[in-house]
C-alpha cells in the first residue's frame, strides 16, 4: 500500500536550521511525510533521536548536522513523533520534558512539521499571521482545485437539473488515467495531461450519449436519474477499486523546486496548478460570456424549453456541457492526483465538498460554483488554525447548511431557483 | 465447491439481525421518501446517531438498556429537528445535499481523534452489549433449526432486530391508512394543492422525518448489537444501500422494505460464494478472490440502475403510488 514512489530524502537538508519550525519547511518532493528541525537557540542541534510511529509504521531518525530530520511514512493517517531525550547532546534540554511526543494528521495534507523545542523559551514561534497566510494559499489552491471540478457540477445541473453523484468518479477517472501515463508508461506530465484531458471529453461525452440521453428521451423524473448516478457512482467506484487495488499513489511532475512565497514555502508545482487553474477558469469565464454556444448555455440554464423556443438544439448543448464538464473535472482530477495522491475513493471524499461549493454559489450559476469552490478551499485550511485537522471537511459541510439556513439561494442564486 | 455450504450461509442471512438492521432503516426510507416524497439521503447519519447515542449512554454514563435504547430514539428526534429546520421549506433536492452532508458531517465528528475519551474516535465502541444481554429473560441452550440455529444471546438480538421490524411495519401499515398518511401521500403528490386545503405541510413532513429517522436510529442499534461500533460503517454507501434495498422491494410499499433486505444480502452473499467459488476452481481466471469481493458491488450498482429505470415501482410497488418528480 505504499505511496512512495523515488523519494528523494536530500531534499530536506536545504533548510535553514532555525528556533521557529515554520509550518512550511520543506516538503520530501513525493509522499508522506513527518520531520522538522531541532535547534538549541540559533545552534542546530546533531544526532537528537525521534521515534515516529502509527499505522503499522516505526522508525527512528536522527536529525542531521543542519538540525533537520524527516521521515517518509507508508500513507496517510495519524503518526505520533516521540524524542527520545537520551540522544541530546550535553546541555540541550526539552523546553517542556513531560512534553516530548507529538501527534500529526496526515489526512488532506502529505506533509507534517514536528516542533520539539529546546532551551529557554526566548522565541514565540512561528507567528500567527505566517500561519494563517500559509493557509490561505494552500486554500486558495484547493479552492481553485475544487472549482474546476464544481464548475462540471453547476453546468450538468443548470442545463440538465440533473444532481450527478457519480461526478467524483469523472475525476478520479482523470486522475486515473495520467497516473497510468506517467507511471506506467513513463510519459511526460504534459502529454499526459493532454490525453487525459481528452480521454475525460470522450468519457464526459460516453456519459451523456449512453446513459443520460437515453434517459431523457424515456422521460426518466429527475429523481430517478439521480438514483441513476448513485448506482453509476458505485459500479465505477468498483470498477476503479478491482483495477487499481486500494492503494494511494502520487502523479509525479518532476516541478518539486521549493519556491517561497512570502511565508509559505510551495512546490513550484503548487505554483503552476494555480496558475493552470486560473487560466482555464478565466477561459470558461470567457466562453460562457462570450462565444454563441457559451451564452446559448446560459441560455438553457435559464430557462430550456424558452430556449428550445428560440431555436437552440438544446440537446446539442447539452453535450457540450458534459464534454466541457468532464474535460474540467478531469483536469481537477490530475491537479488533486499531483497534491493529495490518486486512490479509486478520491473523487467520492470530495464529491460532497463538490456539492457544497455549488450549493453555496448558487445550484446552477457556474461563476457561483467558482465563488463557493474558493470559500469551501478557503474554510476547510483556515479552519485547521482552531479545529482538529480531522474536521476540517466536516466545517465545510457545517458552513453550507448555514448557507442554506440564512440564504437558500446560494450567494450569486437568485431567489426563484430554490422553487 | 461447495454449494450447500453457500446455500446455507444465504438462507442464515436472510434472517440475520443485520438483515432485520436494513430492513428497519429501509422502512425508514420508506416513510420519507414513499410515502412523504422526502429525498432524504442521510439514512446513515440516522444509524449513526443511534448508534453512538446507544454506545456512549452506555460505555459512559452506565445507562440500563431501556435508558439508552430510549437516548437513541430522543437523539434521532433532535437530530430529525435541526435537519429539518433549514430544509423542509426548501426544494427536495436541497434536502438530499443537507441530509447527505449531515450524515458525513455526524462521521467526521465521531471519527475526530479528539473526542476519542467519548466516541473512540477511528476505533470506534465495543462491549457495549452487556446490559442488553442482562436483561435476556431467555433459558439457556440454542434456539432455531438448519441455517438459522442461534445461541440464547444471538436469538435475544434476533428477537428484538425481527420485533422492531414488525412493530415498525405495523405502525408504518396503519398510520398510511389514517387520515394523517393520506395528507402525507397528498404532499408526495401535490405540495400546493395539500396546502390550499389549510394543512399545515411543513409539520406534516417534519413529523415524517422525524418518523423516519427514529427507525433509522433504532436500526442503528440493532446494527451493533451483534458487533462493535465502526464510524467508517457510517459512510455515504450505507445510505446507498438502503436506497437499494427500498427501490428493490418498492418504496411505497408495506413489506417492501422487508423483502427488500432480505433479497439484498441473499443475493450478496450468493454472489460472493458463487463467484468466490468459480474464482477458486480457476473457472474464472480474470479475477482474483479479492476482485471477486468488489465484483459484487459492479453488479449492485447495476442492478439499481436497471431497477430504477425499468421497474421504478420494485416487486411490490404501484406505479401510481410512486412520484418521482420533485
Amino acid at each position: 500500500m505504499a505511496g512512495l514512489l523515488g523519494a528523494a530524502p536530500v531534499a530536506a537538508a536545504t533548510a535553514e536550521p532555525s528556533p521557529t519550525a515554520s509550518a512550511s519547511a520543506p516538503a520530501a518532493p513525493t509522499g508522506f511525510s513527518v520531520g522538522g528541525t531541532i535547534a538549541n537557540g540559533d545552534e542546530p542541534v546533531e544526532g537528537a533521536e525521534i521515534l515516529v510511529e502509527g499505522e503499522g509504521f516505526s522508525e527512528t531518525v536522527a536529525t542531521d548536522a543542519d538540525g533537520v530530520w524527516r521521515v517518509d511514512v507508508p500513507a496517510q493517517g495519524s503518526y505520533t513523533s516521540t524524542l527520545d531525550v537520551d540522544s541530546l547532546p550535553e546541555g540541550v534540554e526539552p523546553r517542556d520534558p513531560d512534553s516530548i511526543t507529538r501527534t500529526s494528521n496526515l489526512n488532506t495534507t502529505p506533509n507534517a512539521n514536528v516542533l520539539f523545542p529546546m532551551g529557554e523559551s526566548t522565541i514565540e514561534g512561528t507567528s500567527t499571521w505566517d500561519t494563517v497566510v500559509t493557509r490561505l494559499i494552500y486554500g486558495i489552491n484547493f479552492g481553485l482545485m475544487l472549482a474546476l471540478a464544481a464548475i462540471g457540477i453547476s453546468l450538468i445541473f443548470g442545463t440538465t437539473g440533473l444532481n450527478n453523484f457519480a461526478h467524483g468518479e469523472l475525476l478520479t477517472f482523470g486522475a486515473l488515467i495520467s497516473f497510468f501515463l506517467t507511471a506506467v508508461l513513463g510519459w511526460s506530465i504534459w502529454a499526459a495531461i493532454a490525453v487525459t484531458l481528452v480521454a475525460s471529453a470522450a468519457f464526459g461525452w460516453f456519459h451523456d450519449a449512453a446513459i443520460f440521453k437515453p434517459l431523457r428521451r424515456r422521460r426518466v423524473g429527475l429523481v430517478q436519474a439521480m438514483i441513476v448516478t448513485i448506482g453509476l457512482s458505485i459500479v465505477l467506484r468498483y470498477v476503479f477499486l478491482m483495477i487499481f487495488g486500494g492503494r494511494t499513489e502520487f502523479i509525479q511532475t518532476g516541478f518539486n523546486q521549493v519556491v517561497p512565497v512570502g511565508p509559505a514555502n510551495l512546490q513550484a508545482s503548487s505554483l503552476i496548478s494555480m496558475a493552470i487553474s486560473v487560466v482555464v477558469l478565466v477561459a470558461v469565464g470567457l466562453f460562457l460570456t462570450k462565444t454563441r454556444i457559451g451564452k446559448a448555455t446560459r441560455a438553457v440554464s435559464d430557462n430550456a424549453a424558452l430556449a428550445a423556443a428560440s431555436g437552440i438544439d438544446v440537446d446539442r448543448i447539452i453535450r457540450i456541457v458534459w464534454v466541457l464538464g468532464a474535460t474540467l473535472t478531469g483536469l481537477s482530477g490530475i491537479l488533486y492526483g499531483v497534491f493529495r495522491g490518486v486512490s479509486w475513493i478520491m473523487g467520492f471524499q470530495i464529491l460532497l465538498l463538490l456539492f457544497a461549493a455549488v450549493t453555496l454559489g448558487g445550484l446552477g450559476s457556474a461563476f457561483g460554483a467558482l465563488v463557493g469552490a474558493i470559500i469551501i478551499g478557503l474554510v476547510t485550511e483556515l479552519s485547521t488554525l482552531w479545529l482538529p485537522a480531522d474536521l476540517r471537511f466536516a466545517t465545510a459541510l457545517i458552513i453550507l447548511i448555514l448557507i442554506l439556513l440564512l440564504r437558500p439561494q446560494g450567494i450569486l442564486g437568485r431567489r426563484e431557483r430554490i422553487g | 465447491m461447495d454449494f450447500l455450504f453457500v446455500i446455507n450461509q444465504a438462507l442464515g442471512v436472510a434472517l440475520s439481525p443485520t438483515t432485520a438492521a436494513y430492513a428497519l432503516a429501509a422502512i425508514g426510507i420508506g416513510v420519507h421518501f414513499g410515502y412523504a416524497g422526502l429525498l432524504n439521503f442521510g439514512q446513515a447519519g440516522f444509524m449513526a446517531i443511534g448508534a453512538y447515542a446507544f454506545g456512549i449512554t452506555t460505555l459512559s454514563l452506565d445507562f440500563p438498556f431501556p435508558l439508552a435504547f430510549l437516548s437513541a430514539i430522543v437523539a434521532s428526534v433532535v437530530f430529525a429537528l435541526i435537519l429539518g429546520i433549514p430544509t423542509l421549506r426548501l426544494r427536495a433536492d436541497y434536502l438530499a445535499i443537507v441530509t447527505i452532508a449531515a450524515a458525513e458531517i455526524v462521521r467526521y465528528i465521531v471519527s475526530t481523534t479528539g473526542l476519542s475519551s467519548v466516541t473512540g474516535g477511528a476505533s470506534g465502541l465495543s462491549a457495549f452489549a452487556r446490559s442488553f444481554q442482562s436483561f435476556n429473560p431467555l433459558p439457556g441452550g440454542s434456539y432455531g433449526f438448519g441455517p438459522w440455529t442461534y445461541s440464547r444471546a444471538e436469538f435475544w438480538v434476533f428477537l428484538w432486530g425481527w420485533g422492531l421490524v414488525a412493530i415498525a411495519t405495523v405502525i408504518v401499515w396503519l398510520l398510511m391508512r389514517s387520515p394523517w398518511g393520506r395528507v402525507v401521500k397528498g404532499i408526495r403528490e401535490d405540495e400546493d394543492a395539500v396546502r390550499s386545503l389549510g394543512k399545515n405541510v411543513y409539520a406534516y413532513k417534519m413529523q415524517a422525518l422525524v418518523l423516519g429517522g427514529v427507525f433509522g436510529s433504532l436500526a442503528g442499534v440493532i446494527f451493533i448489537l451483534p458487533r462493535a461500533i465502526q464510524p467508517t460503517n457510517y459512510a455515504t454507501t450505507l445510505t446507498f444501500f438502503t436506497w437499494t434495498i427500498l427501490l428493490l422491494g418498492g418504496a411505497a410499499t408495506v413489506f417492501g422494505p422487508i423483502i427488500g433486505s432480505m433479497i439484498f444480502w441473499v443475493l450478496l452473499v450468493l454472489t460472493e460464494g458463487v463467484i468466490g467459488g468459480l474464482v477458486r476452481a480457476d473457472v474464472i481466471t480474470f479475477l482474483d478472490t479479492t476482485q471477486a469481493g468488489q465484483i459484487r458491488f459492479v453488479l449492485l450498482g447495476l442492478a439499481l440502475i436497471l431497477l430504477v429505470v425499468f421497474r421504478p415501482q420494485g416487486i411490490f410497488g404501484n406505479k401510481k403510488e410512486l412520484s418521482f418528480n420533485v
